[in-house]
């Protein structure tokens, strides 16, 4: 492979502690070098912000039940659509796009990495088909454990060491990367219509709480070592007063590893609600943000909401009940066997409701109130907050006071009684934005240990370069030019190869997919453990042979493999 | 050989736990399956190379000449036309969509002519659903609507219902209430605590009525509906209000009866309603083994589920526009590549004829009756058997189906990567 030479480029790279300086990046064979050889090829930045390629650590982008949110919205399917042009297939829908759309907006967006945020194990294969068909991404799945009877039976007989080997089964055999809990213990109660309401309630028949799954599976991740923490979706999720949830949640949390948080919280603004109803809700930004701050331990990410159409999806199926009876457009619910459910409705985020109004400032809140960016990343639980193409909007908003101020003026005017936004003086800087969108991800889903997320040496050639000129800018002031830089990068550069140049996408992709085997030893191995193995076939409705996702279906599968720690 | 586990790619249960018996490249033996897997497994009437229609007769072509020729009726086309995909693996499905997007073609699924409506109505109210494991472990009350599954999915009872115990259910036969709703008694309503006869086309009056009473608004209803008496209205009603967990499984007795999706959307309403009291789920009984697999697959790739129309270079979706029956009826399509399924035998008189009349490549292990409409026809391994790949169960979970032994032909995504190459090379792309 011949070498690549970036010229002049204007360089923020977080983890190797570059905070800005004009200097060459060289490539070779796919990876950062200190040469790139004679006779190179040479892209001249200009001086133009470069940054390693972004990393998305919570977007539902592929898999069951986003291809449902395509299947009953052919609406949004129409909302978004572009022709075959050169390498680039057809694409269709906004808020749902298809594999390719999401993968050529991505990629327009310099970003290389996404990582699914929910993947029921029992349908990860279609999850892998669809990561496949995302060419551009290198793509990891969070595993969906939070209604899983084998966890919440090891769980209820306090058996850590049996919680942590159905984890490494499940992971080896879906070929998942990290361990999701979504609304834990709450999955399961709605297979009866039910919901939990506290992380002390018991989960029906099981005899376990949500405080105890989250408690015994964060060791487990531990006890795997896990590259990325257990990522929790918390209970209580979009009901006002939930803070409360949250910040017990929060209380969980042991500080159990040195190189990354123990806990990742996703989409924090849904759980930072106040109040006690829909007329009174308000914004509890600053006493998650004070929580996350005394607690190096805990990481999150936004989950800002913007306004417009967007479609709802998650495994969180009673929430997506309440969201339907609020909004009572249409509603789709996915349950799956002995593992988690989902549900997903479309919803209109509107500047005259209050309610999201109020959302809407909570999210820039905890960006702006969470003192370490490393500790709080850019996300919008896409496409759950809004699409991932509202990325560089929200980023501006984070840079500019003054945009915030103009935003504010053309929402419901009541907002400000509710959420403290518009006393926030402060404004982001290049560097907290290079470390919320691709630094602090790569070090909180533990994959600098694959080369994401920096430009040091040796790692993964992923570079993003924008049409940005930090020495000519002033964010605070050129927000609209902010907004357009972050939309559209002069070049991606993925594993060494230009893959999208101002926006066009111009080589068929090759993506990898990451995922985890956590190898254990013979007492934690239950695919011959006589109980599993009976539980599996008296009540799955798929043998356990036939589950477990085949090689084939990672073409260019990146497997991390751990060990039990002693 | 024995082999466990095995696929059944027949009907839309996608049942995993055959046991078969090969010897060569011969199947001797079925264990667990049906009649229709037996069938499926054991029968033998495979057409053995290419064939092509000269005049009124057929010859053998080679497999290089025909692949050639289906490319270049392809390419000449300026409507083509490519149905089918239900009965062939994921892959497959995949090339295909990439076809019809290089050809600025249409394509199409068999839900155009099964499940179409369903989809339709979902993407109205959405579907409230699980996966068939759910339904197993909680369900104490089953209702099969226009669906007669002793028939048409024969081991959907004792794998996922009125046979199937679970964990919530332990004896599943005593403790499940079963509902069969149809217009006539068929084996499975002779075996339901309740059967529900309805007249022909009064599906969407019964619905209705039962939202009525699951409102509290029973008293709007004064006499029989649709000839079911009140009183068992009632009944059927309140079984499902008190039931802890309720499946909802529903036929083409739903969706090709007057109505339409209408009546399917009807249903999903009611399920609605009875969510307002307890858990209830509704799920369509797909047909075709992996026909969901190919609403899957065209949804990723293009974002709709079937009857998309490249033409206009995006994807385009209109059905009763874009779907087979409306094309063909309209006499639009000028060629039409038919993989894995049989026109021939499900479509309307007047769309055969025309598929007679274009020419018609048919890419399909067996003799069926679109053999006689079409003009070149190239046998293909049998998914299941001797090819694999991946199949959706009617409850969008994904099995990867199993090769058994290595067979004397390619896999339909062999011939259709061939045909892409073709057609790619010749568009510049």
């Amino acid at each position: 492979m011949s070498g690549l030479l970036i010229r002049n480029a204007y360089v923020i790279d977080p983890l190797a502690g570059i905070r800005g300086e004009i200097m060459d990046i060289a490539i070779l064979d796919g990876k950062i070098a200190e040469g790139a050889g004679s006779g190179c090829e040479v892209i001249d930045a200009q001086g133009c912000l470069t940054l390693p390629g972004g990393i998305d650590s919570h977007s539902h982008v592929s898999g069951t039940k986003v291809n449902f949110g395509r299947y009953m919205s052919p609406e949004d399917m129409r909302a978004g659509r572009t022709s075959r042009r050169g390498v680039m297939h057809v694409t269709s829908g906004y808020s749902v796009p298809t594999t390719f759309g999401n993968s050529y907006r991505y990629s327009a967006m310099g970003y290389t990495t996404v990582l699914e945020g929910a993947m029921a194990p029992l349908e990860a294969r279609h999850t892998h088909e669809e990561f496949t068909a995302t060419p551009h991404q290198d793509m990891m799945a969070n595993t969906l454990f939070d209604g899983n009877w084998s966890v919440m039976e090891a769980v209820r007989d306090k058996d850590l060491r049996r919680t942590a080997a159905v984890v490494a089964w499940t992971l080896a055999a879906v070929k998942g990367f990290a361990i999701k809990l979504t609304n834990p213990g709450g999955t399961e109660a709605w297979g009866w219509g039910e919901d939990l309401h506290s992380i002390h309630q018991q989960v029906p028949n099981f005899g376990v709480t949500p405080a105890e799954i989250i408690g015994t599976m964060i060791r487990a991740n531990e006890l795997l070592d896990l590259p990325h923490s257990v990522h929790l979706h918390c209970n209580n999720l979009g009901v006002p007063g939930n803070y409360q949830t949250t910040l017990e949640t929060i209380d969980l949390a042991p500080d159990l590893n040195s190189r990354r948080q123990s806990l990742y919280l996703t989409h924090v603004q849904f759980h930072s609600y106040g109040g006690t109803t829909w007329r009174d809700i308000c914004s509890k930004s600053e006493d998650i943000a004070r929580a996350v701050n005394n607690r190096p331990q805990v990481a999150i990410d936004m989950g800002q909401i913007m306004f417009g159409r967007t479609t709802t999806m998650t495994a969180d199926g009673p929430m997506e009940w309440r969201l339907y009876m609020l909004h009572h457009n249409k509603w789709s619910n996915h349950d799956v066997e002995l593992e988690t459910g989902s549900g997903i409705i479309p919803v209109y985020y509107s500047r005259k409701s209050l309610v999201n109004c109020v959302m809407w400032a909570i999210g820039l809140e905890l960006a702006l109130l969470v003192k370490d960016p490393w500790q709080c990343m850019l996300a919008t639980d896409n496409p759950n907050g809004a699409p991932f193409v509202k990325y560089p909007e929200i980023i501006a908003l984070l840079m500019s006071r003054k945009f915030r101020d103009k935003e504010g003026e053309k929402i419901d005017p009541r907002t400000g009684h509710y959420v403290p936004l518009f006393s926030l003086d402060r404004e982001l800087d290049w560097y907290e934005i290079a470390v919320m969108t691709r630094a602090a991800q790569a070090k909180a889903l533990g994959i600098t240990r694959i080369g994401k997320g920096t430009l040091t040496p040796g790692s993964e050639a992923d570079v993003a370069i924008y049409p940005l000129d930090p020495a000519d800018l002033d964010p605070a002031i050129d927000f609209e030019q902010v907004m357009a830089g972050f939309a559209r990068t002069r070049y991606t550069i993925k594993r060494g190869r230009v893959v999208a140049r101002d926006g066009e996408v111009i080589v068929e992709g090759a993506n990898s997919t990451v995922w985890t085997r956590a190898n254990v030893p013979p007492d934690m191995d239950l695919s011959a453990d006589r109980e599993f193995v009976k539980k599996f076939e008296q009540y799955y409705t798929v043998r356990m042979r036939n589950y477990p996702v085949q090689d084939v279906y990672l073409p260019r599968g990146v497997r991390i493999d751990t060990e039990v720690s002693p | 050989m024995r082999v466990e586990d095995v696929v059944c790619t027949f009907c839309g249960c996608l049942c995993d736990d055959l046991v078969i018996e090969t010897d060569g490249k011969k199947i001797v033996g079925v264990e667990n399956g049906c009649t229709l897997a037996n069938e499926k497994f054991m029968g033998d009437h495979r057409l053995k190379s290419p064939i092509r229609r000269e005049g009124d007769r057929w010859s053998e072509v080679s497999l290089n000449d025909a692949i050639r020729e289906a490319a270049e009726i392809l390419l000449d086309a300026d409507r083509p036309l490519l149905y089918g995909w239900s009965g062939t693996h994921g892959e497959a499905q995949s090339v295909g969509v990439h076809l019809a997007e290089i050809l600025g073609g249409v394509i199409d699924n068999t839900s155009t002519v099964c499940h179409g409506p369903s989809i339709m109505a979902i993407q109205e109210v959405g579907h409230p659903g699980c996966t068939l494991g759910q339904v197993k472990n909680r369900a104490d009350v089953v209702l099969y609507w226009g669906a007669n599954p002793i028939e048409a999915h024969p081991r959907h009872l004792s794998r996922y219902t009125t046979y199937a115990d679970g964990f919530f259910v332990k004896n599943s036969f005593r403790e499940r209430k079963l509902v069969v709703v149809d217009v006539r008694e068929t084996e499975s309503a002779a075996l339901a605590d309740e059967f529900v006869r309805i007249e022909p086309g009064g599906d969407y009056a019964v619905l209705s009525a039962l939202r009525a009473i699951v409102r509290g608004r029973g008293e709007v209803i004064t006499g029989p509906v649709a000839g079911v008496s009140r009183e068992q209205l009632v009944r059927v009603a309140d079984l499902c209000m008190k039931a802890k967990f309720g499946a909802i499984f529903f036929g083409l007795g739903l969706t090709m009866s007057p109505g339409k999706n209408k009546n399917i959307r009807n249903a999903i309403e009611l399920t609605e309603e009875l969510n307002r009291h307890t858990k209830f789920t509704i799920s369509p009984m797909r047909g075709h083994w992996n026909v969901y697999g190919s609403n899957e697959v065209f949804c990723w790739i293009t974002g709709y589920p079937y009857a998309v129309d490249f033409a206009r270079g995006i994807a385009f979706y209109n059905p009763g526009e874009t779907t087979s029956v409306d094309i063909l009826r309209r006499e639009e399509c000028d060629a039409c590549l038919v993989v894995a399924s049989d026109p021939g035998a499900h479509f309307p008189r007047a769309c055969a004829e025309h598929l007679a009349r274009i020419p018609t490549i048919q890419i399909d292990p067996h003799v069926n009756a679109t053999t006689h409409l079409c003009r070149l026809q190239i046998p293909v391994a049998v998914t299941g058997i001797d090819a694999e790949g991946t199949a959706y169960r009617m409850d969008g979970v994904p099995i990867r189906t199993r090769k058994l032994f290595d067979g004397d032909h390619p896999s339909d995504t062999e011939i259709l990567e061939r045909i892409y190459a073709i057609v790619k090379e010749a568009k510049g792309a």
